[in-house]
């Protein structure tokens, strides 16, 4: 799998997101003032950080860059894109998610360890997890009280949008278990077509065994899963 | 005395020695001013110098001192303040820029921004040399958190830290936080950064080359900070601080991330004569220190320096502290590449002026020449004033060691808990959490005695890292004190398998016209240079903050090291919690004295830190560290932990709160007797865990090097016992962690 990580002024996160990438496919960065998407991505990457300083408000500046014209289009022709973290907060400001990610309910920034139950294993990003399978990936963020009005929540539900709930390590969805006031507990969430995927935590910094912890590999893993299968079937899923 | 022959020179103001006194020079440094110059300065120039003849900028009072220091030899590629920061040969082309720098005097005027941009200034100095920030770390001293200024004050320096270096992108994997009366209206926030760059591919703060453009990158430049470096940092608090608050700047970590990224382009690129960040003392500092260095002169034009308002005069530019810019001297001709990459990164940047090769630093504004001044006249090591101060053992030395205290062996039980629970021993996770630790993705391990990273660049290698001082030892005994926090940070990076190589150090202390204040100084780094020496750690630079005072009452002599360790195999490295039941407990090293003298334990028992600081033997001292690095790279010690601030017992304690899944201790009854066994913080002791088959060539290890090996207990699952403390991990584990917490939000 071929991945583009998108560069923004202020991405913090985005030479973490290609070393992983690159263990795992091949990667090559893009770059916010772009105007176009190299031939040959499948995957791309929102990385983590303080786009534009997240001033204004996380993302807000960040989705009227060059670039996310041209992924939004990408997503729109059903290519694959991943937003960690600040790239979760730019998806649903540019809109190819819903919600938006507010302060955490504690109002201090939190970086730790939480555990993660997979909600739905059926996505691209997935697949290589098992239902409701335990995985341990830190988040770090100030803004990632996941919000939406009850129709949207309960639509997201309806509709197995929901990729990944804080859990405790027995997968259990309590409160102390959700690092930011989330509702339900959301970590990560799906569009509907199924290839736009935003989530607060990091699975790029858990991705190496010499770190300690490598839950988070099963995201590429599931990508290049997905890529195999599709390679097969498929010429060019995302040409345009 | 001295002619007005300022013909062709512009003051905004006539200056005399009551203006010089105003800004903070005495009479004869004034007399010296007009002497170097051969006239009277301009109001400009006398701003000039009394920045960078301030204690902050020309270590005028603690030089003479820091030259005893062994500064170079070991891994040391540049000699200590040479450059921006120390630079330290890892091997295979790779170097490391450390460097720790106190933030004091603004963090207490106002906590949140003197914190952030104490972080800013800190990376600023590392990536100035081309190396890219990798690591931060931050020592913090407050008062007692039963008081809500203080309260304030850390919530604060907490918010401001992790603003600055979780959106500039480098993991904040470590430091320390104490709490003593004595910090209450002054705080310590040092602030730590690691960098790595390639051998041969870093820049350097030197102009030279007459007719290179001088370069101004980054932020524009306003009022705030103006005088920060001079009459906030170099003289001590009173009623009046709190108008100083305008000197404090203001941060900005995105224009600072953009900066670094900008920055190390420009160096790779070739571009670069020499760079320097602005800190302290803005664009005088940065044009004075690189044009001596390269004994060139620079003619900068002020009406070309992006202003954030119209209307600044020569003096308010020149000593303006404005965040996150950067003067670079960039090759002729080579222009057209610098503004490139700037334009790349949206970083402005503007061509103030050109390097001349006559020494003279020439300031123009407004279309009038303001300033003329040999720049070798401004600098450290160059004319700025070195002062030889007296010294006195102070009045409370003999008061505080001779004093009698109870020990009521009675009371361990509910000592123990009182002391676990103790803001300064308990988990410091409430902070921590608010730092992102992991960003860059080397982080492997920030629970251990010193934080242990990863080295991308070289695939098998690593560093550690931490920072250590107890001011408490050095306020008894400074020579000790001194001694031990280099001692002690060298342990600290052993204990999870690094090799100490180097130092760097933030040395706070009150007003050194004290003689009992310049004592404490002389002394601490007289201890620290000779643990230095001993364990072939030397001195890459660091930083002096004095007039760390309040109403006549100094804070205790705080010389925090900040130790860097090399790492040569990082799948050989060692935690501080139990890894398996059935595990052998044993203590390495010193078991021959007891002592109580300046632990938590007295500060709990009496409300006093008494007695004398624990005893040192520097060569048992490096014995244990050896034969502790030997075992942990032949993989004998499954768990290894200093045994410091509240003895064996909190040791104890700590291991089994950091173990793997819920592993506790059984401590044979002889190791738990008496108050000084459990509390004492006699140094030179490490605590490990063995598996039972390692016992035998642990021993036969330890003895080769001399070293005492003594086993008091075994890891089990659950339960701690020692002495009369009988508990589980899970209770320690419930009042250890949340007992910060517990005190700073109650």
């Amino acid at each position: 799998m071929k991945y583009g990580i998108v560069r923004f002024p202020g991405s913090n996160c985005d030479h973490d997101a290609f070393y992983t990438a690159s263990q795992n496919g091949t990667a090559e960065y893009l770059w916010h003032k772009d105007t176009t998407i190299p031939k040959g991505i499948d995957c791309i990457i929102l990385p983590g950080g303080f786009s534009y300083g997240d001033y204004l408000r996380c993302g807000a500046i960040a989705r009227f860059s060059p670039i996310m014209r041209e992924v939004v289009t990408f997503a729109n022709r059903g290519g694959l894109v991943i937003g960690i973290c600040n790239g979760f907060q730019i998806l649903t400001e540019a809109g190819l998610l819903p919600g938006v990610l507010l302060r955490n309910s504690s109002l201090n920034f939190v970086c730790r360890d939480v555990f993660l139950s997979v909600a739905n294993n059926t996505t691209p990003f997935t697949s290589a997890l098992k239902p409701n399978q335990i995985v341990r990936i830190p988040v770090a963020h100030g803004d990632g009280n996941y919000y939406a009005d009850n129709e949207t929540i309960a639509k997201l539900e309806t509709n197995n949008q929901v990729v990944f709930r804080y859990s405790d390590a027995e997968g259990r969805l309590t409160e102390a278990a959700n690092p930011n006031g989330s509702i339900n507990n959301i970590a990560g969430i799906i569009n509907e077509r199924g290839n736009v995927l935003g989530m607060m935590p990091h699975p790029e910094r858990y991705s190496d065994d010499l770190l300690g912890c490598s839950d988070g590999k099963a995201v590429f893993q599931s990508l290049e899963l997905f890529d195999k299968s599709n390679s097969a079937k498929m010429v060019e899923p995302t040409s345009y | 005395m001295h002619e007005q022959s300022t013909h062709h020179l512009y003051s905004e103001i006539n200056v005399t020695s009551e203006t010089a006194k105003e800004l903070g020079l005495t009479t004869a440094e004034y007399e010296q001013i007009c002497g170097v110059l051969g006239r009277i300065p301009t109001y400009t120039e006398l701003g000039i110098y009394s920045v960078m003849w301030s204690e902050h900028c020309s270590y005028k009072n603690s030089i003479l001192q820091l030259k005893t220091l062994p500064r170079s030899g070991g891994r040391m590629l540049v000699e200590a303040g040479e450059e921006n920061a120390g630079l330290i040969d890892i091997g295979d082309g790779y170097a490391i820029a450390f460097k720790i720098e106190s933030h004091n005097h603004p963090s207490a005027v106002e906590p949140f921004q003197g914190a952030a941009t104490g972080v800013g200034g800190i990376l600023r100095d590392i990536f100035t040399m081309g190396a890219r920030p990798v690591a931060a770390l931050n020592s913090l001293r407050f008062g007692n958190l039963d008081n809500d200024h203080t309260k304030y004050l850390l919530k604060g320096v907490v918010h401001g830290i992790g603003h600055y270096g979780n959106c500039f992108g480098v993991p904040t994997v470590g430091g320390e936080v104490y709490f003593d009366e004595c910090y209450t209206d002054n705080p310590l926030v040092n602030a730590m950064a690691v960098g790595i760059v390639k051998v041969g591919e870093t820049a350097s703060a030197i102009a030279i080359g007459a007719g290179n453009p001088v370069m101004i990158l980054g932020s524009s430049t306003g009022k705030d900070g103006i005088h920060g470096a001079s009459l906030l940092a170099s003289r001590e608090f009173d009623e009046k601080t709190e108008d100083m608050r305008p000197t404090v700047q203001v941060g900005d970590p995105f224009a600072e991330k953009l900066l670094l990224e900008a920055t190390l382009e420009l160096i790779a690129s070739g571009c670069v004569v020499g760079m320097q960040d602005m800190g302290a003392a803005g664009i005088c500092c940065s044009t004075s220190e690189m044009s001596a260095k390269g004994n060139a002169g620079m003619s900068i034009n002020l009406d070309l320096v992006p202003l954030r308002e119209d209307g600044m005069s020569a003096y308010e530019i020149m000593l303006s502290e404005s965040q996150e810019r950067m003067l670079a001297v960039i090759e002729k001709g080579k222009e057209h590449i610098a503004r490139a990459i700037c334009e790349k990164w949206d970083v402005p940047m503007t061509e103030i002026g050109e390097v001349s090769d006559d020494g003279i630093v020439r300031v123009f504004r407004f279309g009038k020449q303001v300033v003329e001044i040999p720049a070798y006249s401004l600098v450290l090591g160059g004319g700025a004033p070195v002062y030889v101060r007296e010294s006195r053992e102070p009045s409370y030395i003999p008061t505080v060691r001779s004093a009698e205290f109870t020990v009521d062996n009675s009371l361990n039980q509910e000592m123990f808990w009182k002391i676990l629970t103790s803001p300064t021993i308990a988990s410091k996770r409430w902070i921590y959490e608010q730092y992102d630790s992991q960003v860059r993705t080397n982080t492997m391990n920030i629970k251990g005695d010193a934080a242990v990273m990863r080295i991308k660049e070289l695939p098998g290698k690593g560093f550690a890292v931490c920072t250590d001082c107890n001011s408490r030892y050095a306020y008894l005994n400074p020579y000790r004190g001194g001694m031990i926090a280099v001692a002690e940070a060298a342990r600290n990076v052993v204990c999870v398998g690094a090799e100490p190589v180097a130092i760097t150090n933030c040395l706070n202390f009150g007003n050194p016209y004290d003689e009992e204040v310049y004592y404490q100084f002389k002394e601490a780094i007289r201890g620290m240079g000779d643990a230095c020496r001993a364990l072939e750690t030397p001195v890459t630079g660091g930083n002096v903050s004095f007039h760390n005072q309040s109403r006549n009452h100094a804070i205790f002599p705080t010389p925090t090291i900040g130790m860097l360790g090399l790492i040569e195999d990082v799948t050989k490295i060692t935690g501080s919690g139990f890894r398996a039941s059935g595990d052998v407990i044993m203590i390495l090293g010193n078991s021959s004295r007891e002592e109580l003298g300046g632990s938590e334990y007295i500060k709990q028992l009496t409300g006093n830190i008494l007695g004398d600081a624990p005893m040192l033997d520097i060569d048992e001292e490096k014995r244990l560290q050896k034969a502790t690095l030997t075992a942990i790279r032949s993989g004998l010690i499954h768990s290894a932990h200093d045994c410091s601030d509240g003895g064996l017992a909190i040791a104890l304690a700590e291991k089994a709160i950091n173990s793997v899944g819920s592993l506790g201790a059984e401590i044979n009854s002889e190791f738990g007797k008496n108050a000084s066994q459990l509390f004492g913080e006699m140094q030179s002791r490490i605590v490990v865990s063995v598996q039972p088959e390692h016992i035998d060539s642990l021993k036969v290890l330890c003895t080769e090097h001399t070293v005492d090996c003594v086993e008091i207990g075994r890891v089990v699952i659950d339960n701690f016992t020692l002495g009369g403390i009988k508990t589980t991990v899970e209770l320690l584990r419930k009042e250890y962690n949340s007992a910060l917490e517990t005190a700073v939000l109650g």
